[in-house]
């Protein structure tokens, strides 16, 4: 017999954060080398040092852009997590909504979002049309998997369920209600795991709709997130400026990621395969 | 309890003319080849599943609905992987409206019997397959079930665990007085552990021979190498084998 295994220590291996590190910083010098060495002009490729100068001088302009595109992302991520799981509860609860609705969620899903953009802007005003494409991109993620970790219920538990739960009852009512008692006790912590995968996805593909969005409406002249300060940037020839905002473009989904993966790690990590580390 | 008798007849393939009655207190267990329906008799008797015809009766009592005395142990554990021990065993109070303030003595008796007192706060994945089978059969006693169903539970452990499982299997009994149905294809073990072996044929399956074992109780220590226990083996051994002839 095994004994009690005690939670496993913490992946605490300094290696694997020196070296990414150390091979970053490294690229880095050889940029700012080469960029000084060759002196090439800012407006071709500005070294590292002036795209971080820019970010401190710019700092004004690219803050108030830097918040007009997370609040999006965020909220484009919210609603698409509310909406995505209130609708694979939805198609779990009954076949028939399933079978009507969910043919087209895959059909919005494969149709490239950007294509939409500019017809979303035509029909909306800005930052509506925006936000609909942030929330249309990280819906499905969330809507698929959602619904994938819904009905991944080990079918044993799902008898024993039947076994010491409810009487089988045939009146349609009391059916609906034991379904929805197995949606909470077993089917809710079983989707768990798979609706944080969406939730990982659908975070990085919001920033992306985003994105994607400001510049379909940029390139029409309005705006102030972060993605049209590079269209603009562009056509100014501000290559520091572009350079800049792709920063704070990077670091933002950086931060997204590592929250998620944080949210998801502290919620499986007591009982999910994977959330255990390898030596464990 | 009183007795059960139980006349099945699934008219498609798994069963035909399946007829079996047990009485309280006895530890039966069907053994038969893969895929004779085995699983399909213990699923009947649980009312996870209707017979196509024929009729499952528990004489001495009019109520139709006994799953509130069934107790039911798969051949994997099938534990919650995301609840801890005790919740798992909370499961079948909890689903009949149980607080957990009111189920707590009882998960932590049903915890003691299978030995797992100390093991109320793991997760399942912490556990070795022969502990979250017991936690598995902590989870079916929690309701203090008159019977108790159990389909392969000990097929996928290594010997020393399924032997030692056996063992409490049987004190279990004894200390709880239930009615125990095994379902098993382990010559071995049926023959250590029943009171009554129930042969099966291949499909459609039905008795073809019904063995008296050992009475219900705990076995003495040296019952494995006991002649009696060989003999019954032999036994067993030998209505399975004519059942296969018979069927090349």
């Amino acid at each position: 017999m095994a004994s009690h295994v005690t939670p496993a220590p913490k992946r605490g291996n300094p290696v694997r954060l020196i070296l990414p590190l150390a091979v970053f910083a490294a690229a880095l010098a050889a940029w700012e080398g080469y960029v000084r060495l060759n002196g090439v002009p800012p407006y071709i490729l500005p070294a590292p040092s002036l795209i971080a100068t820019t970010i401190v001088t710019d700092w004004p302009l690219l803050r108030a852009s830097l918040f007009t595109t997370l609040q999006t992302t965020l909220l484009g991520l919210v609603l698409a997590v509310l909406g995505g799981v209130f609708l694979a509860v939805l198609l779990s609860l009954s076949r028939i909504v399933e079978y009507s609705l969910y043919p087209f969620a895959i059909v919005l899903q494969v149709t490239p979002v950007i294509a939409i953009a500019p017809l979303l802007l035509i029909y909306m005003p800005q930052d509506a049309a925006v936000l609909t494409c942030a929330w249309l991109v990280a819906f499905f993620p969330v809507l698929s998997n959602t619904m994938l970790g819904l009905q991944s219920v080990d079918r044993n538990l799902m008898e024993l369920f039947g076994l010491y739960g409810a009487p089988a009852a045939n009146r349609p009512l009391a059916r609906f209600r034991s379904r929805l008692k197995a949606l909470w006790y077993l089917r809710r912590p079983a989707a768990l795991s798979a609706f944080l995968t969406g939730l990982r996805i659908a975070g990085g593909l919001s920033l992306i709709g985003a994105v994607v969005a400001e510049m379909a409406a940029g390139s029409a002249g309005a705006g102030s997130g972060l993605a049209y300060r590079i269209i603009e940037s562009q056509y100014r020839l501000n290559i520091p400026r572009l350079f800049a905002a792709l920063v704070l473009l990077a670091l933002t989904g950086i931060v997204l990621y590592l929250l998620l993966a944080g949210i998801s790690h502290l919620l499986l990590r007591r009982w999910h395969e994977s959330a255990l580390s390898r030596d464990a | 309890m009183h007795d059960i008798s139980k006349v099945f007849a699934n008219g498609v393939t798994a069963l035909a003319g399946f007829d079996l009655s047990i009485r309280a207190g006895e530890f039966v267990s069907l053994l038969g080849p893969s895929g004779c329906g085995k699983s399909t008799v213990l699923r009947l008797v649980a009312g996870l599943a209707a017979p196509t015809a024929g009729q499952v009766t528990w004489p001495g009592s009019t109520n139709a609905d006994h799953r509130s005395e069934i107790g039911f142990v798969f051949q994997e554990a099938t534990l919650m992987p995301w609840a801890d021990v005790a919740s798992n065993v909370w499961l079948p109070l909890q689903l009949r409206g149980v607080s957990r303030r009111d189920a707590r003595e009882r998960i932590a008796e049903s915890l003691a019997l299978v030995g797992l007192e100390d093991f109320a706060k793991a997760y399942p994945r912490e556990l070795s397959g022969g502990m979250r089978m017991r936690v598995s059969i902590a989870r079916a006693l929690s309701i203090r079930p008159r019977l108790l169903l159990m389909d392969e539970p000990f097929a996928a452990l290594d010997e020393i665990a399924r032997f030692r499982l056996n063992d409490d299997l049987l004190r279990l009994q004894s200390e709880l007085g239930c009615t125990i149905v095994f379902v098993t294809h382990s010559v071995y073990e049926s023959a250590y552990l029943s009171s009554r072996i129930a042969v099966m044929s291949r499909r459609p399956g039905r008795i073809v021979a019904e063995i008296p074992g050992e009475p219900p109780g705990p076995r003495p220590k040296d019952f494995r190498t006991s002649p009696r226990y060989a003999a019954l083996c032999g036994q067993i051994s030998q209505i399975l084998l004519e059942q296969t002839e018979e069927h090349l």
